[in-house]
């Protein structure tokens, strides 16, 4: 019985992986063959096979700095987010104060609009800030989001951790900072690693407030790559390089946060 | 209940600050505009709530919102059961969750733009491996012609890009269960359901309450995969609120309907999301009490 239960799991597992990794691998097979060979023919392997798409992004300024501008802006939201979220959504799940509930649905309010509608008070704001162009502007705009969401998902992470456990450590001296640090924080590990992703995730791929907030020194990748589409037709192999290549650092970030988020609760630790 | 202390709000500040900085102001300039008539910079009339009531009667915008109203609840209908479903048949230690885990997030860091692109060649009949594998299953499928296939595409596409977010937030939920629950649901003798029903669920109602509204309003504001993918087409078959008005306040340069049109689009979401909340924190409290009793 048992056996076959996990036969059905893995099954459904994956297969769900061939749907989830199929688009990829398209996307990967399109970014080593050339404009041509996509629009002329089916090949499930790069019938002429070739580097030249990743070579231009790797050489060309205007390409790789759109990702060093990417992570530059994303790192600075995701650091400022998560400061600033831990200890609301600490006071959220523990405490109740004036406002509070009206607080937190208000929070997530704000990703309740459709950013176009945000792109000229967004522009008027930060102009006059002289803000413009400027890491700080994109990492600023993107907090009205990823704060929310932060706090949204570490609140439910702290909910789930027993109030015994803040007492006992209070009872044994602990001051708030040490007992936050060292004790409350482990226990919801699987809750800040899936924050900083989604953090992370969210910013990465926003394109439409971080292509209105910057123009040459700030441009993100994102805003890169819509210039594959031109007069002259739709640069397929060179878009998908950059998509190809836009995976790796988030890849990357989740590798890193894995075990914070497959670790999650541990009871014999306090 | 939890303890009252109004010095919570010290810890709470810095997140009103943040967000209310880049929220309010911004917020602030739509409704201005929304009971204006801007003919130019310095020439503007004010005129109440008018571009409110032309927008509330337009009636492509109602086919607009029901066609949105549609595809949402599709999404939430398909993506929570198999995000959760996901979730519990993920391995939980060794490397294949690692492995699993950084292949399942894969398609969350992909641009929504790059998204629509992919999934553009990716459908096509002639050169994309979709296309190609349904035209040799004898299906005659083409998301440029036929507009349930257009539909369908897209639909496919939100489930392909988005089932991750809810995958990962169930599993990390499900990490977070604390063994003795488990060991007291074997002694005792508790069934998979009844542990899934009893222990799981329960402990994953507060991701699961973000991943409803996330994908609720999320999908409720899809637009860039649906624009770049069929432009909204075949006719209106995939036009959904974002895009007619991104119509109005970019390509008509409406700028005062198109505020009015936002902020009612704003307070769907918000009804929509608070009723989503209300009903799922009723359901998470009736099933403590349920827990309490027993």
């Amino acid at each position: 019985m048992a056996e076959q239960r996990f036969q059905k799991r893995t099954v459904f597992l994956i297969a769900y992986i061939l749907f989830a990794l199929l688009p990829i691998y398209w996307m990967v097979n399109m970014s080593f063959k050339t404009n041509e060979e996509i629009l002329a023919s089916f090949s499930l392997l790069p019938q002429h096979f070739t580097w030249a798409n990743y070579a231009r992004i790797f050489t060309d300024a205007s390409w790789y700095s759109g990702y060093i501008n990417s992570l530059i802006y994303v790192a600075i939201n995701m650091v400022v987010t998560l400061v600033v979220a831990l200890p609301a959504a600490y006071a959220f799940s523990r405490y109740s104060f004036l406002g509070d509930k009206h607080l937190f649905f208000w929070l997530l309010t704000n990703r309740m609009t459709p950013p176009a509608v945000f792109l000229l008070p967004f522009f008027q704001l930060y102009t006059t800030l002289g803000l413009m162009d400027t890491h700080i502007a994109v990492a600023m705009a993107h907090l009205v989001f990823s704060v929310p969401l932060a706090v949204w998902i570490l609140e439910g992470f702290m909910s789930g951790i027993p109030r015994e456990i803040d007492e006992t450590a209070y009872i044994d001296g602990y001051s708030f900072p040490r007992f936050f640090l060292t004790i409350f924080l482990p226990l919801i590990k699987a809750g800040v690693g899936v924050a900083a992703f989604f953090c992370f995730m969210f910013s990465w791929v926003e394109l439409l407030l971080a292509r209105t907030l910057t123009s040459v020194n700030a441009k993100p990748i994102v805003a890169t790559m819509t210039r594959t589409v031109s007069a002259s037709g739709m640069d397929w192999a060179t878009l998908a390089a950059a998509g190809t290549l836009t995976i790796v650092p988030g890849a990357i970030v989740i590798w890193f946060v894995r075990h914070y988020i497959a670790k999650g609760f541990a009871m014999g630790r306090v | 209940m939890k303890p009252v202390n109004q010095k919570a709000w010290w810890l709470v500040l810095p997140v009103f600050l943040c967000v209310a900085f880049s929220a309010v102001l911004p917020l602030m300039t739509v409704v201005n505009y929304s009971v204006q008539d801007i003919i130019s910079p310095d020439r503007r009339v004010f005129v109440g709530t008018e571009w409110f009531a032309a927008v509330m009667r337009d009636s492509e915008l109602h086919e607009a919102l029901l066609r949105q109203i549609t595809f949402s609840l599709a999404v939430l209908a398909v993506e929570i059961p198999l995000g959760i479903g996901l979730a519990l048949s993920m391995p939980a230690t060794g490397w294949k969750s690692s492995a699993v885990l950084v292949v399942v997030a894969l398609s969350l860091l992909i641009p929504w733009n790059v998204v629509g692109t992919i999934w553009q060649i990716y459908g096509r009949a002639d050169i994309g491996l979709l296309g190609a594998a349904l035209q040799q299953l004898g299906i005659d499928y083409s998301y440029t012609g036929n507009a349930r296939d257009a539909w369908l595409t897209v639909l496919v596409m939100d489930v392909w890009h988005w089932t991750p977010l809810v995958a990962l937030l169930g599993y990390a939920g499900l990490r977070s269960i604390p063994d003795a629950y488990y060991q007291a649901a074997r002694i005792d003798g508790a069934s998979k359901f009844a542990v899934f029903r009893y222990i799981q669920l329960p402990k994953m109602r507060g991701v699961l309450m973000i991943a409803v509204l996330l994908r609720f309003m999320d999908s409720f504001m899809i637009y860039t995969e649906p624009f770049v993918l069929t432009g909204g087409g075949p006719g209106n078959a995939t036009t959904f609120l974002s895009q007619f008005l991104t119509q109005k306040a970019v390509g008509q340069f409406d700028l005062g309907p198109a505020a009015a049109f936002s902020l009612i689009y704003f307070l769907i979401i918000l009804l929509m999301c608070f009723i989503l909340y209300t009903w799922m924190q009723r359901v998470g409290t009736a099933d403590n009490a349920e827990a309490g009793h027993g």
